[in-house]
C-alpha cells in the first residue's frame, strides 16, 4: 500500500519500539497533567449533586474505569482477531499487555460502583443486568489471562485466549444496552445519548478530564508493557543464540 | 476557618467512608500499573544492555 496511513507499518516490532519510545513520554506527561487537573475538579472544583451529595465524586473515577474496561476489551477482541486471521506479529503481545490492565480497570469499576451503590441504592450489589454483565466482563478478562498461561505450548494458549476474546465481544453491546433492554437498578445512559448528556456542565468537565487522563494512562501502561515484552523476547533470542 | 474547610473536605458531606475508599482503590490500581510496567521495562532494558555489553553485535537496534 503506497498511499495513506498504513497501520501495518507498525507490525514490525522494531518500528513499534521506536514509535513507543517517541510517544511514551508524551502519553505519560499528558496523563500526569490531566490527573492533577482532573482530581482538582473532581474533589474540589465541582459542586456536590443535589440528590447524591458528595458521592457523585465517585462517578469521576467509576465512569472512566468502566469506559477503559470496555475499550480494553474491544481492543483485546480486535487483537485476538488480528492474531487469528492476519497473524499480526504484535497482536499476541498486545493481547497479553492489555488483558491485565483491562481486568484492573474492570475491578476498579466494580468496586467504585459498589461503593457508590451503598449510599445511593442502599446496597453494595444487586444482580441486575448491567452489574452482572460487567462482572461477566471481569471473568472474561480473568479467563483470557488464565488461558494465555494455561498451556506449555504458549502459542496454543494464545490461540485459545484469542478465541475467548473474540467470543466475549458479544458482551460489550449487552453491557452498553443492558440498561435499555432490561429493568435495571443502574441508571440509564447519561453521557452518550442522542439528545446530548443529561449531566450538568460543572460535572461534565471533571468527568471528561478524568476520562482523558484514564485513556492516556491506559495507553501509556499498555505500550510500556508491550515494549517490555518485545525487549524480553529479544533478550530470550539473544540468550538462546549464545 | 482553614481547618473547618479541611474537615468538611475530608468528611465529604458524611460520605467519606464511600468516597475515599473508592479513590484509594483507583489510585492504588493506577499507580501499581504505572510502576510495575515501568519496572518491567527497565529490567528488560538492563538485561539487553548486559547482553549488548558482552556481545557488541547484539546492540544493533533493528
Amino acid at each position: 500500500m503506497a498511499t495513506g496511513f498504513n497501520l501495518h507499518r507498525f507490525a514490525n516490532p522494531g518500528r513499534f519500539l521506536r514509535l513507543a519510545g517517541a510517544v511514551l513520554p508524551w502519553l505519560t506527561a499528558g496523563a500526569a497533567i490531566l490527573f492533577v487537573v482532573g482530581i482538582y475538579f473532581a474533589l474540589i472544583g465541582s459542586p456536590p449533586d443535589y440528590q447524591q451529595g458528595d458521592t457523585v465524586r465517585i462517578m469521576y473515577i467509576h465512569v472512566p474505569s468502566a469506559w477503559m474496561a470496555m475499550m480494553g476489551y474491544g481492543l483485546l477482541g480486535a487483537a485476538g482477531a488480528s492474531a487469528l486471521i492476519w497473524r499480526h506479529p504484535l497482536a499476541d503481545v498486545a493481547s497479553e499487555a492489555i488483558a491485565p490492565v483491562g481486568a484492573g480497570f474492570t475491578f476498579v469499576a466494580l468496586v467504585t460502583g459498589s461503593l457508590w451503590g451503598k449510599p445511593t441504592w442502599g446496597t453494595y450489589w444487586v444482580w441486575d443486568a448491567r452489574l452482572t454483565s460487567f462482572l461477566v466482563l471481569f471473568f472474561l478478562y480473568v479467563g483470557h489471562i488464565a488461558l494465555t498461561h494455561a498451556f506449555d505450548d504458549r502459542q496454543r494458549g494464545r490461540r485459545s485466549a484469542a478465541i475467548i476474546a473474540i467470543v466475549g465481544l458479544i458482551n460489550l453491546p449487552i453491557i452498553k444496552y443492558s440498561v435499555d433492554w432490561w429493568n435495571t437498578l443502574h441508571q440509564s445512559e447519561s453521557i452518550l445519548r442522542m439528545d446530548g448528556p443529561t449531566i450538568d456542565a460543572s460535572m461534565l468537565r471533571p468527568l471528561f478530564i478524568m476520562i482523558a487522563a484514564f485513556t492516556l494512562h491506559f495507553f501509556a501502561v499498555v505500550m510500556t508493557r508491550m515494549k517490555a515484552m518485545l525487549l524480553e523476547a529479544r533478550h530470550r533470542s539473544a540468550a538462546f543464540a549464545r | 476557618m482553614t481547618s473547618a474547610l479541611g474537615t468538611r473536605f475530608f468528611e465529604m458531606g458524611g460520605d467519606a467512608a464511600f468516597v475515599w475508599p473508592a479513590y484509594g482503590v483507583a489510585a492504588l490500581m493506577l499507580v501499581a500499573f504505572a510502576l510495575l510496567s515501568w519496572r518491567r521495562l527497565r529490567a528488560a532494558e538492563r538485561a539487553l544492555e548486559r547482553v549488548a555489553e558482552s556481545d557488541p553485535a547484539m546492540s544493533d537496534d533493528a
